[in-house]
């Protein structure tokens, strides 16, 4: 499948450079001009979160963040309608949809992957759906060029790896840590030989998340992994900073991500 | 289970599943974020493995004996029966087992089971906070420390239950977020036992969470049925009419119904709570008021609304204050074997002084809901009719709460 993350990792891997993925959620805040800002701000991929009441792998962040978005009235449709919006300007920054199965097992998986694929959507992570349940969804993103990226963790032995990186598409996302999001990362070296393994067994670009919140360790991560991940970092930039917070934060971590190789 | 059907016998019986997926029909299965896969593989392979271990069994059945007081008698509440006017109404006595509620069934066996595997640490969700003090309590005999997440609202409403734990030596964490309920506090063990994967075990105390908890869970809980089973026939020569439980996330019933699944002629019916009545929106009847969705490592009915977000459930009873229902039940409502029915708030409130008064035995909260619906099943069934209902905890915890709505001052 080839779609705007095929591409995105293709042009990053010629330049020999680290991307930086930026996560912010959809409904907190003026979310719409966040992600319109975070190309300009150094974000190559943009997984854009989609608000759910009961974040069981999300940290305190991320929780207060959907809670907050909730209650301002986001739902799935308005989510995939901000990613409508960015794509009719812009036609090339990934954008991955990262949340949890309920929302869209309600809207239907078929209806789903129908309204993301036409709103611009390249992949999606579903927290709570693991490879064993994810046949239907799946098939329903298949059909509309969405790539459905799958989790590695630190307890993903050899074995498990290749059911996590079987029928995946895009990227696959290192989860650094065992924790919830915003928890802090594993060790360096760790992390370096972990990833080393799932791009073997995967044939994927390798995102590395959970916890990355100053440029140094983004930096350091980069180094070794294909992207880095942040998340709950510019969750509460935006909170507390509003757009000019949240993209000043994701300046400072694109560039160190950037630069990690040189 | 010498009494259940398997799948070996008649493969399309109803009392077979689970599937090798962990399904019920279209429910149940793994719902779980990936760093959780590995150890919920590995306890699905370590349940299997002790239930063939005659050693395992034994040791079961020696705790359930000595410690928890099993059997539990069944008992003729000739009074209530009077009352009612109708059909016998008999007792499954689990409130008599040790920590006041039928949750040490199933602690006992994953405590075992925890021990077993290696594990040296136990968390647990609690609501009403029995499944909390029936873990504590099984963690204290064995000498493992135990963390319990309990929600700040139910803190507040269980207070005895709380010092119980602390005393107990658990550790009880105050969840806030959310509305600090069942449901809150079970995301946070779950974000718990997400980032302490290699030594922790987690108890889940209903027959809810992803595969293989509802079935094991179910299996630990289905000595009431066996039970209480053999008590009819030895007592009165024959099976009940119909079972009767209430239902929060659905073990006790379960419990009780699974070892009936195959006796056609025994209606099997579960009690969900209404709160101030369904046509409110403030309840916790999944099966009632929600629709099929996915929370909490399995797909089951689910309060929830338009836009698939869970809607917080309401009950005065703690223990019944979950907007989900196990899988095992959603499949037997949707095949029609069991019927799911509900009582409120105040029917609860009734049923527990009720109950106190005519027979001497403060009901919990939770069976009291129960009970509101063994009176009009009563009437319809008539003299000739008999019902059994698990009166699946004592009323002590409630107390406090219940002075407090009488306005009494204690
Ligand atoms: C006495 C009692 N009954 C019932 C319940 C509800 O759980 P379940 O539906 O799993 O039996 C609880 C839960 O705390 C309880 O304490």
């Amino acid at each position: 499948m080839t779609n705007r993350l095929t591409t995105r990792f293709a042009e990053l891997s010629a330049y020999n450079r680290a991307g930086f993925v930026a996560y912010m959620m959809a409904g907190d805040g003026d979310s719409q001009a966040l992600l319109n800002a975070l190309p300009a701000a150094g974000a190559d991929v943009i997984e854009l979160g989609m608000p759910f009441t009961d974040p069981m792998a999300d940290g305190a962040a991320i929780q207060a963040s959907a809670l907050r978005a909730l209650d301002a009235g986001m739902t799935l449709k308005k989510t995939l309608d901000q990613a409508a919006t960015f794509r009719k300007t812009d036609k090339s920054t990934p954008i991955v949809l990262m949340g949890y199965a309920n929302p869209i097992h309600h809207m239907g998986w078929d209806k789903f992957a129908k309204a993301a694929g036409k709103a611009g959507v390249d992949g999606l992570i579903c927290v709570d759906v693991p490879p064993e349940e994810d046949e239907d969804l799946r098939t329903a993103l298949d059909k509309h060029g969405i790539a459905l990226i799958r989790l590695a963790t630190p307890t993903t032995d050899d074995k498990r790896l290749a059911t996590v990186v079987a029928n995946t598409a895009g990227f696959v996302y290192y989860v650094s840590t065992t924790g919830v999001t915003g928890a802090g990362t594993g060790a360096v070296t760790e992390v370096s030989e972990a990833v080393a393994r799932v791009q073997k067994a995967s044939g994927l670009p390798v995102a590395v998340g959970f916890g990355v919140r100053e440029p140094e360790q983004a930096s350091a991560i980069a180094k070794h992994a294909d992207a880095v991940v942040v998340g709950s970092a510019i969750v509460d930039a935006m909170h507390e900073g509003g757009v000019t917070g949240a993209t000043d934060l994701v300046k400072r971590l694109s560039s160190a991500v950037h630069t990690a190789r040189r | 289970m010498s009494e259940t059907v398997s799948a070996d016998t008649r493969p399309n019986a109803l009392s077979a599943w689970p599937d090798k997926k962990g399904r019920f029909g279209d429910y149940g299965g793994r719902f779980v974020a990936e760093t959780l896969m590995p150890n919920i593989l590995e306890l699905e392979a370590a349940y299997e493995a002790a239930k063939k271990d005659p050693d395992f069994k034994a040791q079961m059945d020696l705790f359930l004996k000595d410690y928890v007081g099993k059997p539990s008698p069944i008992y003729f509440a000739e009074r209530l029966t009077e009352e009612f006017g109708g059909a016998q109404v008999w007792f499954k006595r689990d409130e008599l087992n040790h920590t006041g509620s039928h949750k040490i069934n199933n602690c006992l066996g994953q405590v075992l089971l925890a021990k077993r595997m290696g594990k040296t640490r136990i968390i647990a969700e609690t609501g009403a906070g029995q499944h909390g003090v029936a873990t504590a309590t099984v963690a204290a005999r064995f000498g493992i420390p135990c963390t319990v997440f309990m929600g700040a609202t139910d803190v507040e409403r269980q207070a005895p239950n709380v010092f119980r734990m602390k005393l107990l030596g658990a550790e009880v964490v105050p969840v806030t977020s959310g509305t600090g309920t069942l449901k809150d506090a079970m995301n946070e063990a779950l974000r718990d036992w997400v980032t302490n994967v290699k030594d922790t075990f987690y108890v889940i105390g209903t027959v809810a969470g992803p595969h293989p908890y509802p079935a094991m869970v179910r299996d630990f809980q289905s000595i009431i049925g066996r039970e209480a089973r053999a008590q009819m026939k030895e007592r009165l020569g024959r099976l009940p009419d119909a079972c009767v439980a209430c239902i929060g996330g659905g073990s006790n019933a379960m419990g009780l119904f699974h070892p009936f699944i195959e006796d056609e002629e025994v209606r099997l019916i579960g009690v969900e709570a209404a709160g101030h009545g369904i046509e409110t929106g403030e309840h916790a009847a999944s099966l009632k008021g929600g629709k099929p969705g996915i929370l909490h490592g399995n797909k089951t009915y689910l309060l929830q609304d338009d836009d698939g977000q869970i809607i917080d459930a309401h009950s005065i009873s703690a223990g019944l204050d979950y907007p989900g229902i196990g899988p095992e039940h959603a499949f037997l409502h949707d095949a029609k074997r069991a019927e799911y029915v509900s009582a409120t708030d105040d029917e609860a409130m009734e049923m527990f002084q009720l109950c106190t008064k005519l027979e001497g035995i403060i009901p919990a909260l939770e069976p009291s809901h129960a009970l509101a619906r063994v009176r009009d099943l009563a009437k319809e069934l008539g003299k000739d009719g008999i019902i059994l209902m698990n009166m699946c905890g004592r009323g002590d915890k409630d107390v406090p709460q219940v002075a407090r709505m009488l306005g009494v001052e204690l």
